[in-house]
């Protein structure tokens, strides 16, 4: 009997290390191998079907720019909205033609890439602040001040005088301030703390910026679904969400003031006109408190990443080019499509500055587009 | 005739069988078949028990792969956040700084909480279907009805929760003062119990069922009324099932996510009352994980992984030794 229970315990013992080894070498050498790794499916396969990936926020426009595409062009292409970071992650590992972010990509992300990304500016949108007063007709107007020191707790109710004193004449329920924002990480979030960091300097040193934020206060939802809900069903509720959700749900939302001082109704009008100021070449800028007179100020362009040197792993000239030219028509005519879904056409700056940055992408060190 | 093995290295093998047949007048080709089945027999025996050790094993080695999977990845969060970690308060991504406490304590919170709520209807419900309604036409139903609350998908329970039970709980919240969030501990917690009903009800109704009628009638028989029969024969002889029914609820508790996240408010703030927001390990990980953009972030939310993991494993451990403490009394 013993000599059988041995035998037992060091198969056990011996399947355990196989394991140990190759769970673990799996997780980390299997990240980097992935970078040089030949076969990853960018290159192979059909080059008449291109892979993207990222933003949840882009996906509703994508669906469609990317159907009538198909339509005029027979490019397929297979986009999969899981999220701005999960987007770079893809790219980083070679394993979708382009990613899609709403915010371009920082530190971090830039050192683990093998090569320099291009940003591309497809869409533009615009975080609107909504709010659950029933009893409050007009729309409310908030200064940015207000609207930081509301989102840190320091104002409780909604009869604060510094509410009152922007709003003249507005009758103010006095319930508690009920502040909705995200569980998860988000774009939205990104481009909401990003204007927040730039008109307070509180919020700056205690909350910061980024797609994930450690919020003093109120309760988070996953995903703008969830965070359009809490502010419906709670009474005396504000919270951020993109512009899409507040207008298909009816939703009340505020007027905020800008830069220049005029309060600003968010409107597709009014991203695109914050998205018409001097951009830098490489796009990498946040439209958040812009320079524009009339331009909304918390507005938030959406990216979509490429590599620059397109020829990596085994991509063909042609798959470059088709993924290139539908690009370029993305920023071109298939911004017709975005006014009835509620996103905003890029700014004349924005495709000015879109298409240098696609004339710049190589293959083997030559221009694709002409 | 197999006897007397020998079990060398734990198969059989041919000179442990006793050929029966000598002796018997059989033709020698029938001799070689009776030889060839006795043969195949043997692999046969032996095969299907290495196979059986094969399956146990691959389980072992898949629970170990996941915990060293788990600690490997959360390697790069140990090194920067150390031990403190399990008792910080803050979690912000901005400044790499995370603490797993609050999430700790809304797990065990509303585990526990939802365990509370629940345990009375689930002894219940095994009590009843057990002892006095085993058999019939309603039983039956109720039986059925409990345990299709364990096969309905928790998504479908987060957005009942959402859209019915949190805006009674806010008006329930009104009218006793407190802030009317809705969402909460306590809403997540009566969802968690409903959820987790069926676990303990169902191993229960099996244990007090399987209760040898010779124990109970001898009760009756010396004048125990029923409920006196239940609580001093019944109850104690399935002591130790009843308490694996209610670890197995438990343990679903621990790890529910999709229900907890969408209505316990998801905040990083410790709960002040039980009407409070808050957040458990797993909601957190589920939210946050598809966009940690920074390595440290992604490590620290495969920690809290962990943690949940230890977490599991301790209580399973517990209980174990509880159920073991019952059956040795």
């Amino acid at each position: 009997m013993k000599k059988n229970f041995f035998s037992l315990k060091s198969t056990l013992a011996i399947g355990v290390l196989i394991a140990a080894v190759s769970f673990t070498s799996c997780g980390n050498g299997g990240g980097s191998d992935k970078k040089t790794d030949s076969t990853a499916n960018s290159g192979s396969g059909d080059d008449n079907a291109i892979i993207g990936a990222g933003s949840s926020f882009d996906y509703p426009l994508f669906s469609k720019l990317f159907g009538e595409y198909n339509k005029t062009n027979g490019v397929k292409v297979n986009y999969q909205s899981v999220g701005s970071g999960a987007g770079i992650s893809q790219l980083t590992n070679k394993t979708v033609d382009f990613g899609a972010s709403d915010a371009p990509m920082n530190g971090k992300q830039d050192s683990a890439v093998s090569a320099p990304v291009l940003h591309i500016p497809v869409t533009a949108g615009a975080v609107v602040l909504s709010y659950n007063l029933p009893d409050v007709k007009d729309t409310l107007k908030l200064i940015p001040s207000v609207i930081a020191e509301i989102f840190l707790g320091k104002i409780t109710k909604w009869d604060d005088a510094k509410i009152a004193a922007i709003n003249k004449g507005v009758k103010l329920p006095s319930t508690t301030i009920v502040i909705a924002h995200r569980a998860d990480g988000s774009g939205t979030t990104n481009i909401f703390t990003t204007y927040l960091s730039k008109v307070s300097d509180d919020w700056n040193k205690t909350v910061g910026k980024g797609s994930s934020v450690n919020w003093p206060v109120g309760l988070g939802g996953k995903g703008n679904e969830s965070v359009a809900g809490t502010i419906k069903q709670t009474p005396g509720a504000i919270g951020y969400i993109e512009i899409a959700y507040a207008i298909q749900n009816n939703m009340a939302y505020a007027k905020v003031q800008n830069k220049a001082g005029n309060f600003i109704t968010p409107s597709i009008a009014s991203v695109t006109a914050a998205a018409n100021v001097t951009i830098p070449a490489d796009s990498k800028i946040s439209l958040t408190n812009t320079e524009a007179a009339d331009g909304y100020p918390i507005s938030g362009f959406s990216w979509v990443l490429i590599y620059k040197e397109q020829k990596y792993g085994d991509r063909s000239l042609d798959r470059a080019t088709k993924l290139l030219k539908l690009l370029s028509w993305t920023i071109h005519d298939g911004q017709q499509f975005s006014g009835a879904l509620n996103y905003a056409p890029l700014s004349p700056a924005a495709v000015t500055t879109g298409d240098a940055i696609l004339k710049s992408a190589t293959f083997d060190g030559k221009p694709i587009l002409q | 005739m197999i006897e007397s093995t020998t079990m060398e290295n734990n198969t059989l093998t041919l000179s442990d069988v006793s050929l029966g047949v000598i002796g018997s007048v059989k033709t020698p080709a029938k001799v070689r078949q009776r030889v060839k089945r006795l043969y195949r027999q043997i692999r046969t025996e032996n095969v299907f028990k290495k196979t059986l050790v094969l399956m146990g094993l691959i389980m072992i080695v898949l629970v170990i792969g996941i915990l060293l999977t788990l600690i490997v990845e959360s390697l790069p969060s140990i090194k920067a956040l150390g031990v403190k970690y399990l008792w910080g308060r803050t979690w912000d991504p901005v400044q790499d700084i995370y603490g797993a406490y609050p999430f700790l304590l809304g797990t065990l919170l509303t585990s526990f909480l939802a365990l509370a709520i629940s345990v009375p209807f689930s002894i219940a419900i095994a009590i009843f279907l057990g002892e006095y309604f085993p058999k019939g036409w309603m039983p039956d139903f109720l039986k059925n009805t409990v345990e299709l609350i364990a096969a309905v998908p928790s998504v479908i329970y987060g957005f009942w929760g959402l859209a019915v039970l949190v805006p009674i709980v806010r008006s329930f919240e009104i009218k006793i003062g407190v802030d009317p969030f809705g969402v909460g501990i306590f809403s997540s917690s009566l969802i968690l119990a409903v959820m987790i009903i069926p676990y303990a009800a169902s191993l229960g109704r099996s244990v007090i069922q399987m209760v040898p009628s010779a124990l109970k009638e001898a009760a009756y028989s010396l004048g125990a009324t029923r409920w006196e029969v239940i609580k001093h024969v019944i109850i104690p002889y399935t002591k130790s099932g009843l308490f694996a029914g209610i670890l197995l609820s438990l343990g679903r508790a621990l790890g529910e996510t999709m229900a907890v996240t969408m209505v316990i408010g998801n905040t990083s703030i410790i709960p002040k009352s039980i009407f409070a927001p808050g957040n458990t390990m797993a909601s957190v990980i589920a939210n946050e994980f598809t966009e940690a953009d920074k390595p440290v972030y992604l490590s620290a939310l495969i920690e809290l992984g962990l943690v949940l993991f230890l977490v599991t494993v301790v209580i399973n451990m517990i209980g174990r030794r509880v159920i073991s403490r019952f059956t040795n009394e």
